[in-house]
């Protein structure tokens, strides 16, 4: 007997739904759904979250992230400048600092920030000034590789023709340049405010007072006294409202553009 | 300074000992050149023998090594020459249209009018249209580039340089990247200009458009000048051996099968 390739695929195709199925079934079966229920999500653990988790936790989430990205989008850009230079030392330089603070984990940034300069030159920084220069620094660098991708993805002929027509390099740049490069740079800017959204957890680091708890330090702090993972889970639902939107809005935005310059 | 102040027309383009090198790759070595006003001149000759690179250094997209290049009497290799106000005088049309994108094509032919000579924008608006009626687009004034066909997209690209009123244009294998239904209506654009008096240099491959609209046809090979006379004469009956071999390879390309392979590159 003779399997023709289409029959195989189906066959393979109706195998993988079945184990599938089997799983799910398997889990269903298997699983303690009280138990389950009592673990992540506990109404009464739930009801005690509110208004705090949306109010503190969330709102502080946000406002870290919004000062990380100010600093970080700030610094991307004159670090993306500086990379494409003509004058080496700035190349050098940007070059150093990408590498450095895209290379050692945030975590350790946050502890310089938080411990390692106030005990080192005595001084004593605001927290949220520690928040947006730690994140910010971080993001700084990420973002500056973005931009200067972007900016080199706008093809040469552009930038020829511009200059053609009598444009000075940077009348052709603001005219021609950046408005291209912004469309080819919002997704991935997008991306990196969804990793400074998970980033800005790591405030924790800093001994918080209560007001200024974000999500995770929230969370955290939530079921180390007692009932179960429902506090985490609700900081982590509240993670996804910021990021889905976010990552819905780049994914509508590259459509339009892909529609657009085709 | 210019080179040839007897002639009654004066040169538009003086090109003299023109070199280009990349590294140790020498493209132009030593390229003579005179484009009087009002001349039309085609650059013909195999890929790679320096044909876009002589284009692009009458406008200083590309820097020359050695030798001069002055247009209209301005040394071009000057360094203290205004370069962006010796461009806005040079039309320049490219083999990949390079149109912008983001803008519509209205747009692309009045942001250089308004950004660079200052023309209010309703001046703008008016010459961009006169300019787009000219090459037969005024009803696509609206469209985004993308939306057009490559012969379209071009034929924009010329109203744009136009609407910068050069005294010169330039077009670097304007139609090779063409669908071929789309070539003609680029060349009857060409040909209008040229017979409305306009100077151009022209980069191509239609020998057709060369024999019938330039007035001097010049055959480039591996850096010089080969030969160069009349279209009638250079095309019709060439002198030089590699004009000879060139032109049957591009006139008959089934002819000569058995080394095309050499001479074709991209």
């Amino acid at each position: 007997m003779t399997v023709s390739a289409r029959q195989r695929a189906r066959i393979s195709r109706g195998a993988q739904y079945a184990v599938l199925a089997a799983a799910v079934i398997v889990l269903i079966v298997v699983a303690d759904w009280g138990q389950l229920q009592r673990a992540f999500f506990d109404p009464a653990v739930a009801a005690a979250q509110f208004p705090a988790i949306i109010t503190v936790a969330l709102k502080n989430t946000l406002i870290y992230t919004a000062l990380g990205f100010v600093v970080g989008l700030s610094g991307g850009v004159l670090l993306a400048l500086m990379r494409m230079s003509s004058v080496a030392p700035y190349r050098w330089l940007a070059t150093i600092y990408i590498e450095f603070f895209r290379g050692v984990p945030a975590l350790l940034v946050f502890i310089a920030f938080g411990y390692g300069i106030p005990t080192a030159f005595g001084v004593r920084f605001d927290t949220y000034v520690t928040v947006m220069l730690a994140l910010g620094m971080v993001s700084a660098a990420y973002i500056a590789e973005t931009l200067r991708a972007g900016l080199q993805a706008v093809p040469k002929g552009q930038l020829e023709a511009a200059r053609s027509l009598g444009m000075s390099h940077s009348r052709a740049m603001v005219s021609i340049v950046i408005p291209q490069a912004f469309r080819i740079v919002l997704p991935p800017l997008t991306n990196e405010v969804i990793l400074l959204t998970k980033d800005s957890s790591l405030v924790y680091l800093l001994g918080l007072a209560l007001t200024q708890y974000e999500l995770t330090k929230f969370g955290r702090e939530a079921i180390s006294s007692g009932g179960g993972l429902t506090p985490l889970v609700l900081a982590g639902v509240c993670y996804l409202i910021i990021t889905v939107p976010l990552g819905l809005l780049a994914r509508r935005f590259e459509s339009r553009t892909e529609r657009k310059a085709r | 300074m210019n080179a040839s102040t007897s002639t009654p027309a004066p040169a538009a383009i003086v090109v003299d000992g023109l070199r280009k090198s990349y590294g140790s790759n020498e493209v132009l070595t030593g390229i003579g050149l005179e484009v009087a006003a009002g001349e039309v001149v085609c650059l013909i000759g195999p890929s790679g023998s320096g044909k876009s690179t002589l284009l692009r250094c009458v406008n200083l997209l590309e820097e020359p090594s050695g030798g001069v290049v002055t247009v209209g009497g301005v040394d071009v290799t000057d360094p203290d020459v205004d370069l962006d106000g010796l461009r806005r005088r040079i039309g320049m049309v490219f083999q990949h249209f390079n149109l912008f994108p983001h803008l519509s094509v209205l747009e692309n032919c009045t942001i250089a009018q308004r950004k660079v000579l200052k023309r209010p924008q309703a001046e703008a608006v008016e010459v961009a249209r006169r300019n787009l009626d000219l090459v037969g687009l005024a009803d696509k004034a609206d469209a985004l580039p993308a939306q057009l066909s490559g012969g379209q997209q071009q034929r924009v690209a010329i109203a744009r340089a136009l609407s910068m009123d050069p005294q010169l244009m330039l077009f670097d294998e304007p139609t090779s990247a063409l669908d071929p239904e789309t070539v003609g209506d680029v060349l009857a654009v060409m040909r209008s200009l040229a017979e409305a008096g306009m100077t151009m240099l022209v980069v191509t491959h239609e020998m057709g458009f060369a024999r019938e609209v330039a007035d001097r046809v010049v055959f480039m090979d591996a850096g010089v000048v080969v030969e160069q006379g009349p279209a009638a004469q250079v095309i019709g009956s060439p002198r030089n051996e590699r004009t000879k071999l060139f032109l049957q390879r591009v006139l008959d390309p089934t002819h000569v099968r058995g080394d095309a392979a050499e001479g074709s590159e991209g």
